[in-house]
C-alpha cells in the first residue's frame, strides 16, 4: 500500500496512458462475476501491447510485486479477484483481431477481443468460434483461454483448450514466448495445453490462434418435458446411446423452468419434474432425421411434452427461457449463488434428491439448470445477503454440492475454474501429492509465485520446498519382485 | 541384458521409480514395443515392461467415458468399443508396421503418451484431446492423478495435456480416462485425381471450410505411374452424408470431376496415408507439422532433395521420406513448422535428436518441467538428446 504511489509511477513509464491509481477508480475493479469478495487492487495498469506487458511483468519481477491478470472480469470463481497487494493488469486494451486465414482456418487476435467479437469478425465468410459461454459478449478470449471455458455446444465442438492453436505468452519475468502456431500438434511437450485452463497463474496471454469453423447449415431444437428427472436423465443416456451426438442438450428442473417461464413465456411446460432443449446442427436432412429420432427416444421414456421447433424463430423461443435463467431465477431471490459441478449423468437423479435434502438442511432454496450432454451441473442457490449469515449458509452449501459431486464420481468445475471460490475444496478431490504435482508445473513458470497467487491452491508451497526428492531407502516394500 | 521389470500393479511401479532414484539409473517403459526403434539407439536404461498393467477398468457407454490400464491392447479397446457402436475419435493406429516385419503391437498408454492420432485429428482433435484423467507415477516415485473421469473437468491444471504426446518423460501412466464417440454409421470417400500440392491444399481448404463437415482429407502424390489422389472423407447418418456429398461435389467442381471411392479403395487409400506406406523404402521418415497453407512450400524444398511426401489432415501433417542427406528439419522450420524424425538407420539417430524444441527458450521451460515431475532424470533421458 505504502509503495502505491512509487509503483504507479514506474508503470506510468511503460503505459504513460494506462495506469490507474485513484481509490474511486480502483473500486471498478474490485470484484469480478463472483461478487461475493470483493478487493479493490494496489494499482491497476492497462497495456495496449505485449512490449508493455513485458515491462510491466519485468519490472513487477524486479521489484518484487505480485501481479493478477484480468480480462472482462466475469469470472464466476473469483479468478481475477484483485489483492491488495498486487498490480492488476488489465487486457481490456489488447482488443484487435490481428488476422483472419480461411485456408488455415484461423484467426489471430490479442487477448481483449471478446468471445463474440471473434465470431463476429469471421460471420460474413459463413465461420465462426466454436466455443460459445453464455457471458460471450463480454468475456474476452483471454479470460477463454485461462478459464477453458465451454459453452452449450461443447459437448460437439469442445472446450476452449479444443479449439485454440496457439499463444503468445509473457512469463513472470517478462520474458515472451510462443506456444503452438498454426499447426495441430507440438514439437515438444504440449505446455499450450497446459497454459489453457491455468488461471492466469503460468504467464498473461497477449496473443491467442484459435481455430474457426464453417457454420452448419441449419438448427433446430426440441423441447421435452419429463414426468421425472430420472426420466429425462434417462433419455438423454438414450439418446447417445443411438449415436447421436446433439449440438447441444441441455436440462432445467422445475424450479429453474418456472422461473424462466414467469420471465421471458418461452412456451414452457409448467408441470414437467424436468426440462430438456435439445439442438442438432448439419444440412436440413440431418436435424429433421435426429430430430424425429429424438422424439422417438424421448417418448419411450415418457416425455409430457415433446414440441420440435418449426422454424428460427421458434428455436430462439426454446433457447430464450434458458439463456435467460440465470437472471429469471435472480427474480426468485435476492441474491443467487451459481455452482459449477460435473457428475457422471447416470447419476443425475440421485444427486437432485440429494441436493433437495441439502436445501431442507441449509434452509435454501436451489434451482438447477444442467448441461445435460456433459454432465455439468449449475445449482443456483437462492439467498438473501442482506439476512445476516445467508450468504455464508450459501456457501456452505455450495461446497456440500460440490463435495457430493465429487463423492459420485464427479469433479469440482466443469467451466468455471477454481479461483478463490474452490481453492480450499481441492483437497477434496485431490491428495496432497496430486497437489503438489500440479503446483510444481506453476514453479517451472513461475518460480517466485508472483502471478495470481491465491488462486487454484488451497496452500501455495515454496518451490524450493516442493522441489526436493525424498530418496527412499532400507526396507523394500515388495521384495519378491527382481530388483536393479 | 538384465531381466526386464514387470510390476504387477500402479504400487510396483512407484517402488521400481523409486529404486531407480535412489541409483540413480535410468528406466525405458515398454508398454508393447510398437514405437521402440524411435529416437536415439543403445541408451544405457533398464527396461520395465507394463505388460501385466492390462484390462479395462470402466466403461460406460452413455457415459462416453472409458478407463483402461495403459498396457492394454488398442485393437482389444476397439473392438469392446465397436461391439457398443462406439470408438476413439482420433483415430490412433498402430505404429508397428512403420518398422518391422514381425508388428509388435500398440498399448492404449504407448498412443497416448506418443500422441499418436490419425485422419480424423483434423476434425475430432488428438490423442490430448481425449484424454481427460489419468493415474501416473512420477519420476520422483509417487503416484498421482489428473484429472476426472467425466468429459467436462476443469479442475487444476490440465496435466492430461501435458502427459499425451510426452513419451513418458514426465511420468508413466498407470491408468487412463479417454472419452469415446459413437461411431459414424457410414463414410464415404471423395477423391480428385491428378492435382498438385498446391492445388490439392486448395481443395481440402474449401472442403474443410464449407459446412459439409468433411471428416478427414489427404492428399497422396503421384506414385509408380498413378495419378496424385486427393481425398475427403464425409462422416455420419446415411442421409446426411449423401446429402453433404452432393453438396461437396458441386463446391468442389472447380478442382476437377470427382469420384466416390469404392469401400475397399477407401480403406486402402486412408490406410495408407496412415501408415506412410508408399514411403516404405525411404531412407528416412519424417512426420512434419505445419500450417496448411505452407504444405505446398514444405513439400516443394524436400522434393528438391529428392524428398517425398504424403500429405495428411488437410495438409496440417506431412509424412516425409527423404534420403539421409536432406535436412527435413531446417525445411520444416522454415516453412514455420517442425518435424520429428520417425525412422532412420541408428546411426542417423544417434546424430539427430527425434524430436527437437522449436526455440531455446522452450527448450528451457521444457526442461524445467521434466525436472519439475522427474528431477533425478530417469525417465529414459536420453532418448531425444
Ligand atoms: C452471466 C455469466 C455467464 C457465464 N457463462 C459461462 C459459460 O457458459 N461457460 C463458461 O465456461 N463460463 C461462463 N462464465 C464465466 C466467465 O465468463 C468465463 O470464465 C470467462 O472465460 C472469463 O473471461 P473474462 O475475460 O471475463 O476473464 P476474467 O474474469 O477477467 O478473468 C478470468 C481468469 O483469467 C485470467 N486472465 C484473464 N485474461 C488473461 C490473460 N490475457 N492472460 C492470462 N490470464 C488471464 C484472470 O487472471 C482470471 O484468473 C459466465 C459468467 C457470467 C458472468
Amino acid at each position: 500500500m505504502a509503495r502505491r504511489a512509487e509503483i504507479a509511477a514506474a508503470l506510468r513509464s511503460f503505459v504513460p496512458d494506462g495506469v490507474i491509481d485513484n481509490e474511486r477508480e480502483l473500486k471498478a475493479y474490485e470484484s469480478d462475476g463472483l461478487t461475493a469478495y470483493r478487493q479493490p487492487p494496489l494499482v491497476v495498469v492497462l497495456p495496449e501491447n505485449t512490449r508493455q506487458v513485458s515491462e510491466v511483468l519485468a519490472w513487477c519481477r524486479r521489484e518484487g510485486v505480485k501481479v493478477v491478470p484480468r480480462g472482462a472480469g466475469t469470472s464466476l470463481s473469483g479468478g481475477a479477484l484483485p489483492l491488495a497487494d498486487a498490480v492488476l493488469v488489465g487486457l481490456s486494451r489488447m482488443n484487435r483481431v490481428l488476422d483472419i486465414d480461411f485456408v488455415d482456418r484461423v484467426a489471430v487476435v490479442q487477448p481483449g477481443v471478446t468471445n463474440l467479437a471473434v465470431t463476429q469478425a469471421v460471420a460474413e465468410r459463413g465461420f465462426y468460434y466454436a466455443p460459445d459461454p453464455s457471458s460471450q459478449i463480454a468475456c474476452t478470449i483471454g479470460g477463454n483461454v485461462a478459464e477453458n471455458s465451454g459453452g452449450v455446444h461443447c459437448l460437439k465442438y469442445g472446450l476452449t483448450t479444443n479449439n485454440v492453436l496457439g499463444v503468445e505468452m509473457v512469463m513472470a519475468d517478462g520474458e515472451v514466448i510462443r506456444l503452438g502456431g498454426r499447426h495441430l500438434e507440438p514439437e515438444g511437450l504440449d505446455l499450450l495445453g497446459l497454459v489453457i485452463g491455468s488461471e492466469g497463474l503460468l504467464g498473461v496471454v497477449t496473443e491467442v490462434t484459435v481455430r474457426i469453423l464453417p457454420a452448419p447449415e441449419a438448427a433446430s431444437a426440441i423441447l421435452l418435458g419429463f414426468p421425472t428427472t430420472r426420466s429425462a436423465g434417462d433419455c438423454v443416456a438414450g439418446i447417445i446411446a443411438e449415436g447421436i451426438i446433439p449440438a447441444g442438450m441441455e436440462m432445467m428442473d422445475k424450479a429453474a423452468t418456472q422461473a424462466a417461464e414467469a420471465f421471458v413465456h418461452a412456451g414452457y411446460p409448467l408441470d414437467a419434474e424436468a426440462l430438456l432443449i435439445i439442438e442438432v446442427d448439419g444440412p436440413p436432412v440431418e436435424c429433421e432425421l435426429l430430430l424425429g429420432e429424438i422424439a422417438r427416444i424421448a417418448a419411450a421414456h415418457g416425455a409430457t411434452t415433446s414440441r420440435i421447433s418449426q422454424n428460427e424463430e421458434e428455436r430462439l423461443r426454446f433457447w430464450a427461457g434458458r439463456k435467460a435463467a440465470f437472471p429469471a431465477v435472480g427474480r426468485l431471490a435476492p441474491d443467487y449463488y451459481c455452482m459449477d459441478g460435473t457428475i457422471p449423468r447416470s447419476r443425475l437423479s440421485e444427486v437432485l434428491e440429494r441436493m433437495a435434502e441439502l436445501s431442507r438442511h441449509h434452509g435454501l432454496g436451489v434451482a438447477n439448470v444442467f448441461h445435460a450432454g456433459d454432465g455439468n451441473l449449475h445449482p443456483l442457490i437462492l439467498y438473501d445477503a442482506n439476512q445476516p449469515g445467508q450468504l455464508d449458509r450459501a456457501e456452505a452449501f455450495g461446497a456440500d454440492i460440490l463435495r457430493l459431486c465429487v463423492a459420485v464420481g464427479g469433479v469440482l468445475t466443469g467451466e468455471h475454474g477454481v479461483g478463490v471460490e474452490k481453492r480450499d475444496l481441492m483437497p477434496e478431490m485431490f491428495t496432497e501429492i496430486d497437489l503438489a504435482h500440479q503446483q510444481r508445473v506453476k514453479c517451472a513458470f513461475d518460480p517466485d509465485l508472483r502471478l495470481n497467487p491465491g488462486k487454484v491452491f488451497p496452500r501455495l508451497h515454496r518451490c524450493a520446498e516442493l522441489g526436493r526428492l525424498h530418496v527412499h531407502g532400507g526396507a523394500l516394500p515388495h521384495p519378491a519382485i527382481p530388483r536393479f | 541384458m538384465a531381466t526386464p521389470l514387470r510390476p504387477n500393479c500402479a504400487e510396483d511401479l512407484r517402488d521400481l521409480v523409486a529404486d531407480a532414484v535412489r541409483d540413480a539409473r535410468a528406466i525405458e517403459v515398454v508398454g508393447g514395443g510398437s514405437k521402440r526403434a524411435i529416437g536415439k539407439p543403445h541408451r544405457q536404461a533398464s527396461l520395465v515392461e507394463l505388460g501385466d498393467l492390462t484390462g479395462v477398468i470402466d466403461y460406460a457407454p452413455s457415459e462416453l467415458v472409458l478407463t483402461a490400464r495403459p498396457a492394454t491392447p488398442l485393437a482389444e479397446i476397439e473392438s469392446l468399443l465397436a461391439r457398443n457402436g462406439q470408438m476413439l475419435a482420433f483415430e490412433p493406429w498402430e505404429h508397428g508396421c512403420l518398422f518391422a516385419a514381425a508388428t509388435p503391437i500398440a498399448t492404449i498408454g504407448g498412443i497416448v503418451a506418443a500422441g499418436v492420432a490419425g485422419p480424423r485429428r483434423v476434425s475430432a482433435g488428438g490423442a490430448r484431446d481425449h484424454l481427460l484423467g489419468f493415474e501416473a507415477v512420477s519420476g520422483r516415485g509417487e503416484i498421482f492423478r489428473a484429472g476426472g473421469k467425466v468429459v467436462k473437468n476443469v479442475a487444476g491444471f490440465d496435466l492430461s495435456k501435458a502427459i499425451a504426446g510426452s513419451w513418458g518423460q514426465l511420468a508413466i501412466m498407470t491408468e487412463l480416462t479417454l472419452k469415446v464417440l459413437p461411431r459414424p454409421k457410414c463414410a464415404v470417400t471423395l477423391a480428385f485425381e491428378g492435382l498438385d500440392i498446391e492445388r490439392a491444399v486448395r481443395a481440402m481448404a474449401a472442403g474443410m471450410g464449407s459446412r459439409n463437415a468433411v471428416a478427414a482429407a489427404a492428399h497422396c502424390p503421384p506414385t509408380g505411374g498413378r495419378p496424385s489422389l486427393t481425398a475427403l472423407r464425409l462422416e455420419g447418418f446415411a442421409e446426411s452424408v449423401a446429402a453433404r456429398l452432393a453438396a461437396l461435389i458441386d463446391e468442389l467442381a472447380d478442382f476437377g470431376a470427382a469420384r466416390e471411392l469404392t469401400p475397399d479403395e477407401a480403406a486402402d487409400f486412408w490406410r495408407s496415408v496412415t501408415t506412410a506406406a508408399p514411403l516404405a523404402g525411404t531412407e528416412t521418415l519424417w512426420r512434419a507439422q505445419v500450417a496448411p497453407s505452407r504444405a505446398a512450400a514444405l513439400a516443394q524444398s524436400v522434393a528438391d532433395e529428392d524428398g517425398r511426401c504424403l500429405i495428411d489432415w488437410a495438409g496440417a501433417a506431412l509424412w516425409i521420406g527423404a534420403p539421409a542427406a536432406c535436412d527435413v528439419r531446417s525445411a520444416a522450420l522454415a516453412a514455420q513448422g517442425h518435424a520429428m524424425l520417425v525412422r532412420a538407420p541408428g546411426e542417423l539417430r544417434t546424430r539427430i535428436p527425434a524430436r527437437k524444441a522449436g526455440s531455446p527458450a522452450l527448450g528451457a521451460l521444457e526442461a524445467r518441467l521434466r525436472q519439475a515431475f522427474d528431477p533425478a532424470g530417469i525417465l529414459d533421458p536420453h532418448r531425444f538428446s
